[in-house]
């Protein structure tokens, strides 16, 4: 068996983010909101904060760990709504053909017209900042290469014998789509879950960033980064842990996929890269 | 090839169409208007006497499906309404914003590919040699950075330690201003470049018109440019387009960060003060110039690939 570097990179790197995230209560020493002190504000890293303090004076070690907790939340969520809409739609598109095909058909295309974070953007528009708002915007955009992925691989499948041997031993439709076609295009679906999760960190990082997800002073990546934008020059330090814990988390989910990618479906590889 | 052209343009009026009828559907479901955010950001009691005249002077007072068809016979005149916050039109405050985002989208791009195609081209060319490792390391992580932290830290380098490049701004279309965010913006679609070009060299060389050309002597330079460059162009070519996509979308951060004055900034800044009238303008002009970027694509690879044909 080959040793598959990427996958076992990326299935730690993300352990670490997950595991930093769900014992942040132990791991860190200060709660990340209410323990501002500003005898403490702006100091570097060091024995008693190991990643420092930001203007506030609050520790930005325990800021990272919490604020894994909300990345982790809006990555996995949403890439899971984002998920059912297109395997949903992918999957009845290809099985019933018809009127419904063309209508999503022409529903994908409307989606992969508008960039999906300036959708995101506009939908935030509407929906006071927070967390559930995130996870509807995130959730609701990014589903279409899914769905295309999906229907494609579905249609193919529908030709083979064991899914005529089960309409032919009386399956409804459902079932049929459920435990004969869905488990045998699951590996592909899974990969583009598993690296969509990254970008929808990246997005809920970009949108917090831009004042439009998570507001202060709850940790989100993001917004800890547009706090320190201003502090950039006395305090640099503020600026390169967040970002660094964004881009450990997307890299481990990155590669991760890419190792899935190897395994899951091989015959891909060259195809989609 | 001008039929073509035509066809694929008239294609994208009804998904334009539809864009414009979503955003307009979704941005009347939203409780407050613009009235109301204005008169709350001072005081905290809104004057329901003030909030009826603003909005009859916005025409907001009038049904929903008389709006929309307003909306829409505005829209086929190219007039996109009235900006709620400068009071001028939306179609001038957009237009001004134009030619910054399309220098800063088309420079972003342009890094992109003078860094991001060589780097993958080397790399297949000696599959499992170091120059392919470190490409896909660099590759791997372009993909993962997030674009502002990038931009904070080439900023903070850069700009306020070195002093090489202007940190933020404009600069009346000085081009040392337009460096910075113009990398920060590339390296995504760097690093996607340079992994779609691996893949689609990888894919050619081995083809069997490869070995025909081999087999007829054609030396290796020859053989790479002529035949392997050609045959994966067409796959990076219609990568490209669809990163163009995603560029425009990111733009939003980077421009917001680095005060550029784009289109992306002006969407931000709008969705902020809900001035819908801009939003809406601001998007539709995001996807109008998405969908035409595909178009243009499109051409060229059937200009370089003539098995494609125009249909």
């Amino acid at each position: 068996m080959k040793f598959h570097a990427s996958l076992w990179i990326g299935a730690l790197l993300f352990a670490l983010v997950v595991i930093g995230g769900a014992f942040a209560p132990w791991l860190a020493h200060t709660d990340p909101v209410m323990d501002a002190n500003l005898m403490n504000a702006e100091l570097p890293p060091g024995a008693e904060f190991w990643f420092g303090t930001d203007a506030q004076g609050r520790d930005i070690f325990s800021r990272v760990l919490y604020g894994a907790r909300i990345s982790l939340t809006v990555g996995i969520v949403s890439q899971l709504i984002n998920t059912l809409i297109g395997v949903a739609l992918g999957l009845s598109a290809a099985y019933w053909g018809g009127w419904w095909d063309d209508l999503v058909n022409g529903l994908t295309n409307l989606m992969l017209a508008i960039p999906s974070l300036v959708f995101a953007l506009a939908i935030m528009a509407i929906l006071t900042p927070g967390l559930t708002s995130l996870l509807i915007a995130l959730g609701l955009t990014n589903w279409s290469f899914t769905c295309r992925l999906t229907r494609a691989a579905a249609l193919s499948v529908k030709q083979q014998g064991y899914v005529e041997a089960a309409r032919s031993l009386g399956y409804g439709s459902f079932r049929i789509m459920l435990t004969q076609i869905l488990p045998n295009i699951a590996g592909p679906i899974i990969v583009i879950a598993t690296l969509g999760m990254g970008g929808a960190v990246l997005a809920e990082a970009s949108l917090s960033f831009l004042g439009l997800g998570i507001r202060p002073p709850f940790p989100s990546w993001g917004s800890m980064l547009s706090d320190a934008r201003d502090q950039i020059t006395t305090a640099p330090w503020i600026s390169i842990f967040p970002g660094l814990a964004i881009f450990v988390t997307v890299l481990g989910l990155n590669l991760l996929g890419d190792g899935l990618r190897d395994i899951l479906d091989p015959q891909s590889r060259s195809r989609t890269a | 090839m001008l039929p073509f052209v035509i066809r694929r343009l008239v294609q994208a009026v009804p998904i334009l169409l539809t864009v414009a009828a979503l955003i307009f559907l979704l941005f009347s479901v939203i409780p407050g208007t613009f009235a109301t955010t204005q008169m709350a950001d001072g005081k905290s009691i809104v004057d329901a006497e003030q909030v009826a005249r603003m909005n009859k002077q916005f025409g907001l007072d009038d049904p929903l499906p008389l709006r929309f068809v307003k909306y829409v016979g505005d829209l086929v005149t190219l007039d996109l309404g009235t900006s709620f916050r400068t009071r001028q039109p939306v179609t001038r405050g957009i237009g001004e914003r134009l030619w910054p985002s399309f220098q800063l989208a088309m420079a972003a791009m342009l890094f992109a590919i003078v860094f991001g195609v060589p780097l993958g081209f080397l790399a297949a060319v000696k599959p499992g040699s170091w120059i392919d490792l470190s490409s896909m390391i660099i590759a791997v992580s372009g993909l993962s950075l997030p674009k502002f932290w990038l931009g904070l830290l080439l900023m903070y380098f850069f700009a306020l330690t070195l002093g090489w490049f202007p940190s933020f701004g404009y600069g009346d279309g000085n081009p040392r201003y337009i460096v910075l965010p113009a990398v920060a913006l590339g390296v995504a679609p760097l690093a996607l470049l340079a992994r779609t070009t691996r893949a689609a060299v990888l894919e050619v060389k081995n083809a069997d018109f490869i070995r025909t050309a081999r087999a007829k002597g054609a030396g290796e330079y020859r053989v790479m440019r002529r035949h392997v460059a050609r045959n994966a162009m067409v796959i990076v070519l219609t990568t490209l387009g669809l990163q163009f996509g995603s560029v425009i979308g990111q733009a939003v951060v980077v421009e917001k960060l680095f005060a550029w004055p784009g289109l992306g900034s002006l969407l931000v800044d709008s969705v902020s003060l809900r001035d819908i009238p801009m939003v809406q303008g601001c998007i539709l002009t995001i996807v109008l110039f998405f969908l035409v970027v595909n178009i243009v694509v499109d051409v060229l690879c059937a200009m370089i690939d003539p098995r494609i044909k125009y249909s």
